[in-house]
């Protein structure tokens, strides 16, 4: 971690009168600025920085060297799947045949383009045993309210306008009952075993005729794998509901589980997880959703098509949801993940879920003894500590988060999910070599030493960064977000 | 440590009940609020609303997570703290003094089904 910090703002650098370019003579100087509407002039000028080209490149140079991310060391974050993102996919999605297009072109001028959405759309649906996806949302959670906009779709479709109740098990991603209730959908709850596991005999008194679906994640948050899965699609299907997977943790399954074979009939994937595009702050994400055979008219406008002669089209159909983004989707995403499937191919592509896998159990095996593992046996590619094992220092989770960065991790996922108290939930991804691994293994291992040789030492920690505990408490309450407030304060 | 205070009501998820007459002061106790650490934000519901035992009434939102706010019992709220709205922080200061939501109870009986001190304090483990 680079341990020089810089902290300039570029308003800071801004001196009067500085500029770094000069504009031929105005042209248009005679235009009279006084046939703009009122309400569109400005009062005053805007408060730009004044400075020169070199001071703003050091600034924004200097300023992302502060920054930690995947390019620059280990990120085990749990439940976001922070893979690494491959230089070719960021080759091809800059690529000018692509850029130079623009989302108003005639589709006709535009058939590589709609050439990769529709292989997108057929790898996917391959790799996850689905019909047909549609790439237009532009999140995980966009996908799944579109997912469940599909779900009611079919419903109402058969006119069957009662089913307005979706089951979400209480281990859930916070976006599941979220996406239902804009879909307008009640959430209906169902508990959880100690294992993390849905528990059956919970769900079965909850299926009735005003049940429109079940979402699930699997593996589910603690990174177990849901084996009663088709016991459960069974029972939602016989009470004539529909099943709807979470992509979120679809990494492990890649290459050994379908959705679509377990028993799913409507999907989303987020792109920027399992399929390497950029994740987190940078994004922008792509949440495409998939649905199984019977379904694809519910899909939402438009939809990229094939013709017998290999010519691609858009379709808008009636029996579809409607539209749920402008345009289609984020096309640069969308490039992105289709170079990471080409890159990879059918085979390697297989190898992605066992290696995710093998990493996580990996780590979880090497470190249970210092650390309290409450769900033991094999996880999948993520798992949860609810913290050290000798719980006699008072370190907490946060302390241990802290005490990483010190030796150049990025801290895990902690304090979710919410079962355990002092969660710290690790998810390696399977890009990483064993080299990494096992300094992630020994630097956890010092730590929880040094939770029992110098607790007071690892609870101020960090100590080698540029700066040590913030003060999240008013960042939350009392955010400066502008230079105009920080001013202010001054 | 956490403190307990005898004579009140305690639910599985952390909620108390401070019985006065024909009204409940619910909060969350000492505990819960060491476990959530600083308290950000308290989502509140609004005076004349109805919460039903066990069900959601609110959240909690502390730097380290949200939680839901289950009530204990049943009633009719006739009270906000709206000093939290402002500073809730409060909650850390002192979770017991510093109450959520007054409720008029509607099943005085359901406080049989919750928590005395020394049952809580055996369920947390202290």
């Amino acid at each position: 971690m680079n341990n020089v910090y810089y902290g300039k703002l570029i308003f800071e650098l801004s001196k009067e009168g500085r500029c770094g370019y000069s504009l031929p003579e105005n042209e248009c100087a005679d235009y009279k600025m006084a046939d703009l509407p009122a309400n569109l002039m400005r009062a005053e000028a805007p408060a730009l920085p004044e400075v020169d080209e070199l001071t703003v490149v050091r600034h924004y140079t200097n300023m992302s060297n502060n920054n930690f991310g995947v390019d620059t060391g280990f990120y085990p974050l749990g439940s976001c799947t922070m893979k690494y993102n491959p230089k070719i996919n960021e080759d091809m999605a800059a690529h000018p045949a692509f850029t130079g297009l623009h989302p108003l072109q005639p589709a006709g001028t535009v058939d590589g383009a709609l050439e990769v959405y529709y292989n997108l759309q057929m790898s996917l649906a391959e790799l996850a045993g689905m019909s047909e996806f549609t790439l237009n949302p532009f999140a995980g959670a966009h996908g799944e309210l579109t997912g469940l906009m599909i779900i009611r779709s079919y419903h109402m479709d058969r006119g069957d306008v009662k089913r307005t109740k979706i089951i979400v098990p209480d281990s859930a991603h916070g976006t599941n009952p979220a996406s239902a209730a804009v879909c307008g959908l009640d959430v209906v709850v169902v508990k959880s075993r100690p294992d993390g596991t849905v528990d059956v005999e919970d769900l079965k008194p909850l299926l009735d005729d005003t049940i429109a679906g079940m979402m699930m994640t699997n593996p589910n948050t603690l990174g177990i794998f849901e084996h009663n899965i088709a016991e459960i699609a069974k029972l939602v299907h016989e009470a004539g509901g529909l099943m709807y997977y979470d992509g979120a943790n679809l990494n492990p399954m890649l290459g050994k589980v379908r959705p679509g074979d377990i028993g799913f009939d409507v999907m989303h994937i987020n792109l920027h997880k399992t399929f390497s595009t950029p994740h987190g702050g940078g994004g922008p994400g792509s949440g495409p959703v998939g649905v199984r055979k019977g379904l694809e008219q519910f899909l939402p406008n438009p939809r990229v098509m094939k013709d017998d002669v290999d010519h691609f089209y858009v379709e808008n159909n009636d029996k579809s949801l409607g539209f749920i983004s402008g345009f289609l989707g984020n096309f640069a995403v969308i490039m992105r993940a289709y170079t990471y499937i080409l890159t990879l191919g059918y085979n390697n592509i297989k190898n992605v879920g066992p290696l995710a896998t093998l990493n996580a159990n990996y780590i979880k095996e090497s470190l249970k003894d210092c650390y309290e593992l409450p769900i033991g046996g094999v996880c999948k590619h993520e798992f949860v500590f609810d913290g050290l094992k000798d719980k006699s220092t008072g370190v907490t989770t946060l302390d241990v988060a802290k005490r990483l960065l010190d030796y150049g991790f990025h801290s895990p996922t902690i304090y979710f999910p919410l079962l355990f108290h002092e969660a710290l939930m690790i998810e390696p991804t399977e890009n990483e070599s064993k080299e990494t691994l096992d300094g992630f293994i020994e630097v956890m291992k010092t730590i929880a030493r040094e939770a029992k040789e110098d607790p007071e030492m690892v609870k101020s920690a960090p100590h080698n960064t540029p700066v040590r505990r913030l003060d999240d408490t008013q960042a939350a309450l009392h955010p400066i977000v502008t230079y105009r407030e920080l001013q202010a304060e001054a | 440590m956490s403190k307990i205070i005898d004579g009140l009501y305690y639910s599985e998820s952390h909620e108390y009940v401070k019985v006065d007459g024909e009204f409940g002061y619910i909060g969350i106790t000492d505990y819960a609020q060491h476990e959530l650490g600083n308290v950000v934000y308290v989502d509140m519901p609004e005076v004349d609303d109805e919460v039903a035992a066990g069900e959601e009434f609110g959240a909690v939102e502390s730097v380290k997570a949200a939680s839901d706010l289950l009530s204990p019992v049943s009633g009719t709220v006739v009270e906000v703290n709206e000093a939290l709205e402002d500073e809730p922080g409060l909650i850390n200061k002192d979770a017991f003094e510093n109450w959520i939501i007054k409720v008029e109870l509607s099943d005085k009986s359901e406080l049989d089904g919750l928590m005395d001190a020394a049952a809580y304090k055996a369920m947390i483990g202290e």
